[in-house]
């Protein structure tokens, strides 16, 4: 029964895309309810499976549906062969993803039909965005890395598709374009990582792979330097997917795309699935220190860059998308820190970014419904009366971002920076965050060939063959000759400055946004008003969400004394998730600092459309270009880049044209020349055939009589 | 004579008696010539479809049909030596020219039979989209079902003879199909067609007469015998057998025939002149079935006859097939012409085909693991050569569809067709992302088998086979952007735009059906094809071993 129920949650939004594809043209400005009931079909489903999975409903916490052979290719002795059946595999992980995903997936399409109302693409949008509901939700359910590959990929079309779904946009033609190449090359970096695992396991699937310990085991001490290299190329596909310096360049583009889509794909979930992948390939990473190290490092420093890209940029919808490439670092650092604490935090703010960034950018599609299309920073302002709701819920994920207590980001972004610096200092922590378990001390000095099951952080001792994960040690991990622990160190800082930042440019957003002097573009004529129900509703929904998520699902572990119920649930999947965590008062305090400094900057700066930010600007111009050109990241692909392939490329038709074609050419006037050497011969004289005649005769007789045996 | 030999004449030799139905029907019935013609093509079309699932065996990996008295296989596997010596027993035969041994011999096998249905399949939808033709309708018709009795015929000959006759048989129909219905320069493109294709034809025929001859000796006769050339290639047959040095040259001279027309780089340069200046249809052809050809005769005789010579080769072979791929793929990115730009397509498409064949690693003597990974490699190659059938004459298709209705092909002068003719435009992208190898989509299960394969050859050609895909959606991207996104039409005859016909429609969903059947259900491919490429793989592997050491030929098969 519950495995019928899992086949439902894609099958519906399947379902509903084939039937607008096919009657799309009939249904015209119905096509939403499809989308709609589709998307709250897979959501009551996945909704079961989630209860399902946690009142124990499947017999072993997990469970894998096969539906059909897709391709079968005979290996010698069961290994090397390509035997890959699509699957559905269902966790505790992927059954938080999935109801994450159907939730706001079908708030959007509700969003939508209001938003979209008039396009003549109408029917087209609903398609889309049903067919990218299915992918993505395959995506999740995957149980073999060729599925993930499959749909990682089709989720790329869905969003290459609605990026350009104005088509007639250069921009978003363009747009859409880059992001595909962009993540193009971040699934090259994918597959061969696929390809290795499939060298090295002789299988793709999850549970020959990463859900075998005991081969991963092995693996790692046979090879130790070859996970690592795995890690490192899957890492590359989540760079690209996941918008990760330095492949980020084509996420703020993205928003070229209707702003629902901005929302769905682009904030709450598809470029999460990079995400998901390294949590999902948690036993892999723990025994790759160094690539944790590196996801850390990325992620970090995506966080502090595009936050600083952030900080300056007048497009609202931009600034988002900055602040999206921002927070998905954050989840990244908090993934690569290699403590259990990091990597339940990040999947908690996976959830919890999913809630208020997808407001946010509700929010502003609101706005800019009502301004006209206009999105433009620079041009309204002052709009909080005109659009109350519209404000109040944007207030409240931007409050959200910014992690103030009591709201769902405080959380989950606070986990991650006590992560962090639990990761810099496992000394210190080790005492707090063990203090039942003795193993967890001893285990900590061993080599990884014990098999010992006990992580960094992680707890031992239960049964769970996953809790077998064994781990290397940290300590003496180093990368560039700088050890592991300074890294995180530096992280640590870079995150609550990050935090800081964050918290700056989400007010400078919301003041420049809803405060002030009301002015209103021309744009938008004499009717801006506030956003019908059908786009306020949805607002509200996520920002109750955004607001009380946090305190409901209770990422109590690393705030206060305890275990939370998302913690729990996911240690279905990951263990280590529900280890017992002292709170760390130090983060806590110095990220509410920073937050509460960020908004009171942003405050004095752009409440009152004061004079300050041009000062600045002018004091610091070099930084303040380099902001606002977001690093030149563009123009350094273009230059080391575009240019060049397009100069192979013309190169290689020059080679084609004069080198292979030359060739071509000029042997075939070869035969032509050599007739022309041989035709004086025919001159037509007759005294010189005579004489020819003779003296081939001549020769012939002296071969024959004079010299026989020639 | 049974059954099958007439139903695998019927599928050769029906076209031809089309043509000669078409040739009596009066010049002004147009119509009734084109329908009569594609009732020829769709009745040859459901003959394969029942070759493939009403007569094909999947469980046998020998060539079908094989005389009754044969024992079927035991339960527990096959010995491949055991089928490949069965040479006199497999397939159905009659004398043709008997003073020189030649026979009429056909059979099909798991290589075969998917590519004689992707020749039905194309051959017919070529024939609905050749309703754009107008000029001479009755020659046009003529010679194009010629062209399916050779097609059908190459794929179908299991006599070395016999397969040369076909294969000048499909070569003289597309010279005039080319010459005479082509666009501007269609002189020039059908005489570098025939030139370059006749030149392979040579070295293939002075390959043909060296395996003959030194395929007899004592009492034995020598013979075209597709099968039993193989078996003395791999040493099967006690005291005949070809030396490593012949195997090498009878090996080089076959594969620049098969290569050319392939194509595989540096001979691929007929190519984009003769897709350029041939019209939709037979583009669809041409890229669809013809060039499959190619890597079919490679499969079906370079390398079963001569395995020592293939062995020694595939460096090269890997090589080019990987320069193929990138090179076609950055000359495919310079195009400014749309069908041009598909042509390089084609040929970068196409070197994932020779990668896969040739990936043929023999680590150490009786390595498993190598052919296993062989075996990938082949499989991949295959489907490869199918999708690519689909996608290439797809996106032909397409190009042609627009270019009958604006009379020009410079990418830079379109743009919002998708605004303009929406159908088209789904259709067109769905098939350019099969092109682009969209997983989902029939163009990327081949190149990820391929690039799986290769990479136990050289993990580093894999590398850059596999980066030629971010290439590939470079250029197909681009185009799709230039063409059919965008703002407005660029170009000239902005009101000769319409809409997609029904019948256009019919062939752009018909193919793109085919793209996504294939790759959602990509087994129902290999599940045909899986035990003859496994075959392929262990004889090439044992054969390789033994016509190493002629003398001890059957001891050597013995112990492998």
């Amino acid at each position: 029964m519950l495995e019928l129920l899992v086949i439902l949650i894609p099958l519906c939004p399947l379902l509903a895309c084939l039937a607008i594809t096919v009657l799309g043209p009939s249904l015209k400005e119905n096509s939403h309810w499809l989308t709609v009931l589709g998307n709250a079909g897979a959501f009551t489903c996945a909704l079961v499976a989630l209860i399902g999975v946690a009142t124990n409903g499947f017999p072993e916490g997990s469970q894998t549906i096969p539906l059909y052979q897709w391709m079968s290719i005979p290996g010698s002795s069961n290994t090397m062969a390509l035997d890959i059946t699509i699957a559905l595999h269902i966790d505790s992980m992927s059954a938080i993803m999935l109801t994450m995903l159907t939730f706001v997936a079908t708030l959007v399409a509700i969003y939508a039909s209001s938003y979209m109302h008039g396009d003549p693409g109408y029917a087209r949008f609903f398609a889309c965005v049903s067919l990218f509901t299915f992918s993505m939700i395959m995506l999740v359910l995957s149980a073999n890395f060729l599925q993930l590959f499959m749909f990682w990929e089709a989720v790329g079309l869905c969003s290459y598709l609605l990026i350009g779904f104005w088509y007639e946009k250069p921009s978003a033609s363009a747009a859409g374009m880059k992001a595909f190449l962009v993540n193009r090359v971040g699934d090259f970096g994918f597959a061969i990582g696929i390809f290795l695992l499939w060298r090295t396991f002789g299988s793709v699937d999850y549970v020959d792979t990463i859900f075998n310990p005991a081969a991963l085991a092995s693996v790692a001490a046979k090879y130790p330097g070859l996970l690592e290299t795995i890690c490192l190329c899957l890492f590359t596909g989540a760079i690209g997917k996941s918008a990760q310096f330095p492949l980020h360049v084509w996420l703020p583009d993205a928003m070229e795309g209707p702003t629902p889509v901005s929302a769905l794909i682009h904030a709450a979930t598809m470029v999460t699935a990079g995400v998901y992948m390294v949590a999902r390939c948690t036993n892999l990473y723990m025994l790759a220190p160094h690539a944790q190290l590196v996801v850390s490092i990325i992620g970090g420093l995506t966080a502090l860059i595009a936050a600083l890209i952030g900080l300056t940029q007048t497009d609202l919808k931009r600034v988002l998308a900055y602040s999206t490439v921002s927070q998905l670092g954050y989840m990244f650092l908090g993934l690569g820190t290699g403590t259990f604490l990091g990597i339940g935090g990040a999947m908690f703010h996976l959830v919890t970014h999913a809630f208020f960034k997808a407001l946010l950018f509700l929010g502003a599609g609101s706005v800019m419904h009502a301004m006209g299309g206009v999105i433009d920073m620079r041009q309204f302002g002052g709009l909080r009366k005109l659009m109350p709701k519209t404000y109040a819920t944007f207030l409240v994920g931007s409050l959200a971002l910014a992690g103030l207590f009591p709201l769902s980001g405080f959380w989950s972004k606070d986990t991650i920076l006590a992560s962090v610096r639990m990761a810099a200092h496992p000394e210190a922590h080790k005492a707090d965050a063990h203090p039942a378990t003795t193993d967890g001390h001893d285990a900590h000095g061993k080599p990884a060939e014990s098999g010992h099951g006990a992580a960094d952080h992680g707890k031992a001792g239960h049964g769970d063959a996953h809790a077998a994960v064994a781990s290397v040690d940290r300590t003496k991990v180093k990368l560039f000759g700088i050890a592991a622990t300074t890294w995180y160190e530096i992280l640590f800082w870079a995150g609550s400055f990050t935090a800081f930042l964050t918290a700056f440019y989400t007010f400078r957003a919301v003041f420049m946004t809803f405060h002030g002097e009301e002015r209103i573009p021309e744009e938008a004529g004499h009717h801006a008003h506030e956003s019908p129900s059908a786009m306020t509703t949805p607002l509200i929904i996520l920002a109750l969400g955004a607001a009380f998520l946090g305190l409901a699902l209770g990422h109590m572990s690393a705030i206060f004394n305890g275990t939370g119920f998302f913690d729990g649930f996911l240690s279905k999947t990951i263990p280590g998730t529900a280890g017992h965590h002292d709170a760390d008062w130090f983060v806590i305090g110095l990220s509410t600092v920073a937050a509460i400094a960020g908004i009171g900057l942003a405050w004095m700066m752009y409440a009152e459309r004061s004079g300050v930010p041009a000062a600045i600007a002018q004091a610091v111009p070099p930084l303040y270009r380099l902001s606002l050109n977001k690093f030149y990241f563009d123009e350094l692909y273009y230059i080391f880049l575009v240019v060049p392939v397009v100069c192979l490329a013309q190169l290689s038709r020059f080679i084609d044209w004069i080198g292979v074609d030359g060739l071509v050419g000029f042997i075939s006037r070869i035969p032509g020349a050599i007739a022309k050497l041989a035709r004086p011969i025919q001159n037509g004289l007759v005294q010189f055939y005579a004489l020819s005649m003779m003296l081939a005769t001549a020769m012939l007789l002296w071969a024959l009589l004079v010299r026989p045996g020639l | 004579m049974n059954d099958t030999f007439w139903l695998l004449t019927a599928i050769i030799f029906l076209p031809t008696a089309g043509a000669a139905g078409v040739a009596l029907i009066k010049k002004e019935s147009v119509e009734t010539m084109r329908a009569f013609a594609l009732a020829i093509t769709f009745a040859t079309f459901l003959l394969s479809i029942y070759l493939t699932w009403g007569v094909f065996d999947p469980t046998d990996p020998g060539i079908q049909p094989k005389a009754p008295e044969l024992v079927s296989k035991d339960a527990g596997g096959f010995k491949s030596a055991e089928i490949a010596k069965q040479y006199e027993q497999r397939g159905v035969s009659t004398k043709w020219i008997p003073g020189w041994n030649i026979e009429y011999r056909l059979g099909y096998d798991g290589i075969s039979v998917p590519l004689v249905l992707l020749t039905g399949l194309i051959s017919f939808l070529g024939m609905v989209a050749s309703w754009s033709i107008q000029k001479e309708v009755k020659g046009y018709l003529i010679l194009y079902l010629l062209l399916e009795t050779g097609m059908m015929g190459v794929f179908l000959a299991l006599d070395f003879f016999l397969f040369y006759v076909f294969w000048e048989v499909m070569l003289l129909p597309m010279y005039f199909l080319i010459g005479i219905w082509g666009g501007p320069r269609r002189e020039y493109a059908a005489i570098k067609f025939f030139l370059y294709t006749l030149f392979g034809s040579i070295l293939m025929l002075i390959a043909l007469l060296m395996l003959y001859f030194g395929s007899g000796g004592g009492d034995t006769l020598p013979t075209f015998n597709i099968l039993k050339l193989s078996a003395i290639g791999q040493g099967l047959i006690p005291d005949l057998a070809y030396s490593p040095a012949v195997q090498l040259t009878a090996f080089v001279l076959l594969f620049i025939g098969f290569a050319i027309k392939v194509p595989v780089w540096p001979f691929h340069t007929w190519l984009p002149d003769a897709h350029v200046e041939a019209p939709t249809p037979i583009s669809m052809i041409l890229a669809g079935v013809l060039l499959k050809m190619g890597g079919y005769g490679i499969l079906r005789i370079a390398f079963p006859i001569c395995p020592a010579g293939a062995q020694a080769a595939c460096l090269v072979l890997v090589a080019l097939g990987v320069i193929s791929i990138i090179y076609g793929a950055f000359a495919a990115l310079a195009q400014t012409d749309f069908k041009r730009m598909v042509a390089y397509s084609s040929v970068s498409h196409m070197g994932y085909v020779l990668l896969g064949i040739a990936v043929w690693k023999l680590t150490d003597t009786g390595s498993v693991d190598g052919s296993r990974f062989w075996l990938q490699g082949i499989n991949g190659a295959m489907f490869q050569m199918i999708g690519h059938g689909i996608s290439s004459a797809g996106m032909f298709f397409m190009v042609g569809v627009i270019y009958d209705r604006v009379h020009h092909r410079d990418l830079n002068k379109f743009g919002g067709l998708i605004g303009l003719m929406p159908l088209y435009g789904g259709i067109a992208i769905g098939l350019f992302f099969a092109g682009l190898g969209l997983p989902g989509l029939c163009g990327f299960i081949g190149e990820v088998f391929v690039v799986l394969s290769s990479w136990n050859y050289s993990p580093v050609l894999a590398i850059v086979a596999a980066s030629g895909v971010i290439l590939t959606a470079g250029y197909i991207l681009w185009a799709v952007q230039r063409v059919y996104l965008g703002p407005e039409y660029k170009g000239p005859h902005p009101e000769a735009i319409t809409p997609l016909t029904e019948r256009e429609a019919f062939v752009g969903l018909t193919l793109l059906a085919f793209a996504i059947i294939l790759g959602v259900f990509p087994d129902t491919l290999f599940s045909k094809m899986k035990t003859s490429t496994e075959q392929f793989v262990s004889t090439m592997d044992a054969g390789y071993q033994a016509s190493l050491k002629p003398a001890t030929t059957t001891a050597a098969v013995e112990k492998k």
